[in-house]
Parts: structure tokens; sequence; C-alpha cells
């Protein structure tokens, strides 16, 4: 499948894979694992720096922005206020105007808060960020979200970190269908078999984080997303059979004694 | 140092020489200035600006830097309004 590159906004990606880069064991963990998975954007967070600990390594020093896309996200918002002040702070330190958006709405299901999603979406694109919103798997929300000017959506398999996988494949399979830009299937993803899922609907990539850094092997887990996310594209292209109730001999009747 | 200045930075009070910059306190506190942001009472600074910007008694300074996520802990508290968060 040579040239099947997913392009947002001008980015271009070879991979459509995208993982982050929290609850690893450290970053020497977290630099294996990615590497592993293949994926070419990696999510980041914005936090205070640690000033009493200064011998704290820094992230970026194992994952080099020349090979990677760093997309730094809003996690930990729960309004708009908080999530329009961390993607200013996120560009401000530097990397690129991509934001991964999120405005959370409750602390026990982390589900979006989609009226706070769209009100900071329209605030950030209108200052020029490339929004890439975490959305609920909601195909009128998911069209309001480009709308607005959002390159892609986000919508979610299941609550973050909690690995149920592909919960509702009909909504997805329609926000596929309806929505006119790249579609990234993020969290909820609790093995290989998910990621190809997501893939095989249609998704124009997957994000995850929890999936691998959380498993047993996080490094082989990677690898196994990689082609998990790769067989899933192959067969979304290749184009299924339909199902049918009864079998279809494959094997020819004539010739038979 | 008698003629010091109380600032805050990132939750924490401390003394600071007057008229330092905040280009000298990144310094200070063996901070590199690519790759972070710097909040000065809620504005967010412009890089170009941290060797021009002297610290005042009782500046609020925040600064930030990407860790690993994706997976979302509860962001910290950097502070809102008018109030000084101790």
């Amino acid at each position: 499948m040579q040239n099947d590159r997913l392009t947002i906004a001008g980015h271009e990606f070879t991979s459509r894979l995208f993982v982050g880069t929290g609850k690893y064991k450290d970053f020497a963990e977290t630099k294996k694992a990615i590497e592993a998975s293949g994926a070419d954007v990696v999510t980041v967070a914005v936090r205070r720096v640690n000033i009493t600990d200064r011998s704290k390594e820094n992230l970026l020093d194992y994952l080099d922005p020349k090979k990677y896309t760093i997309l730094p996200n809003t996690a930990g918002c729960y309004n708009v206020e908080d999530a329009v002040r961390y993607a200013r702070l996120a560009r401000a330190a530097g990397v690129s105007d991509l934001i991964k958006l999120e405005v959370l709405g409750d602390e026990r299901t982390l589900f979006p808060d989609t009226a706070g999603l769209i009100e900071a979406a329209k605030i950030l694109v209108k200052e020029g960020f490339v929004v890439l919103p975490y959305t609920n798997d909601d195909p009128i929300v998911a069209q309001k979200l480009v709308d607005i000017g959002c390159p892609a959506v986000m919508p979610l398999a299941a609550p973050i970190g909690s690995g149920l996988g592909i919960r509702n494949p009909y909504n997805l399979k329609i926000i596929m269908e309806m929505i006119k830009v790249p579609i990234i299937v993020d969290a909820g993803v609790g093995t290989a078999s998910d990621a190809a899922l997501a893939m095989e609907l249609g998704a124009d990539a997957v994000l995850m984080n929890t999936a691998i850094a959380g498993a047993q092997d996080p490094i082989a887990m990677a690898e196994a997303m990689k082609y998990a996310v790769y067989a899933g594209r192959l067969a979304y292209k290749a184009g299924r059979i339909p199902r049918k109730l009864y079998a279809t001999a494959s094997s020819p009747i004539e010739g038979m004694l | 140092m008698e003629d010091s200045i109380q600032i805050q930075v990132n939750g924490e009070q401390r003394g600071c020489r007057p008229n330092a910059t905040v280009g000298d306190l990144l310094r200070e506190l063996a901070i590199k200035t690519d790759r972070v942001a710097v909040e000065l009472n809620l504005e967010i600074m412009d890089r170009k600006d941290f060797d021009h910007r002297s610290l005042k008694q009782g500046d609020r300074v925040e600064i930030l830097s990407f860790i690993g996520g994706g997976a979302p802990v509860n962001a910290p508290d950097i502070g809102r309004g008018d109030t000084h968060a101790e």
C-alpha cells in the first residue's frame, strides 16, 4: 500500500496509528514503545515544569520533534476557559498550531462535554489553531465540528482507558460516511482486534495510549497495534465480502464423481 | 538579600532579585527556554520578551512544558482570576 498517506491540514503521515505518551514506566519505555508502534503522531500533555527537582528529564529529549509530529492535548480540562488556556500554552511552548482539543464533561466517564467542545473549537479555530477535537460518537456533533473548521474529528470508541473496544460501530460508520474530513477513532481501544475493527469500518486513523502503555508488555503491544491498524486499513481498502446467513461453497461441484 | 522581592513561581513563593527578568529566572532555575511556555499574571508571554520583562513584587509566573499524556490526568490548578493560590 504505497502512497496511502493520511493528510490533515497539510501535515502528511505515513502511519495511521497515533499514540499517547502517558502512563509508561519511564521515558526509555515510552521511546521504545513509540518506535515499535511506528507512529508518526504522538500526543503530549502540557503541565507545570518541576522547578524543585530540575534533574527530571524532559520528554522531548526522548522524542525528537523532527522525527515525530507532537500533538499537544488539553487533557484534564473540564471547561472551555481551561481548554483554551492550555491550547494557547501548548502553542507558546512552541511545537506547532496543532492541538488535540479535549473538553471533558465528567470525571467518571471522561466523556466529552460536546457543547463546551464546540465553543472551544470555535475560539481556537479563529485563533489559527489546527483543532483535532476529541468527541463523542455523535454524527451531528462531528458535522458541527467540521463546519467550524476542524480538519479532522476524533470520536471515541469507548471511555478513555476503558479497553472496551468499539462500543458503537454503527454510529462510527455513520460518522465515517457523513463526514468528509479524516476520522480518527480515539480512546477505548483494548487490543489489536479493536484497532483493526476501527480501521475496517473506515476510520482514517486510530489514537490510543492506555491499550499500549497498560499492556503487560507495552512494546510488544505497540507492535501488535501497528500491524492491526495496517491490516485493518488493507482490509478496508480491499473491500470485504457481504455477510450471508448460509454457506457458499468455495470448491466447484463440477468434476465430482 | 534585603531588597529581594517576592514572586510566585508555579504556585510556590520565592525571593527574587529586583529587576531580574523572566529570562534571568529561567536561567536561575536551569530551564531551557525552548519548549517551555511562560504565563505571567495569566498572560502568555512571547519568548522574545523573556529577557526584557522585569519581575515585580507579587508577580505570578507559571512555567509549563510537555509531559507524557494522551490518557488524561487532571490538569493541575495553575491558578485563575485575581486571587493568589496558596
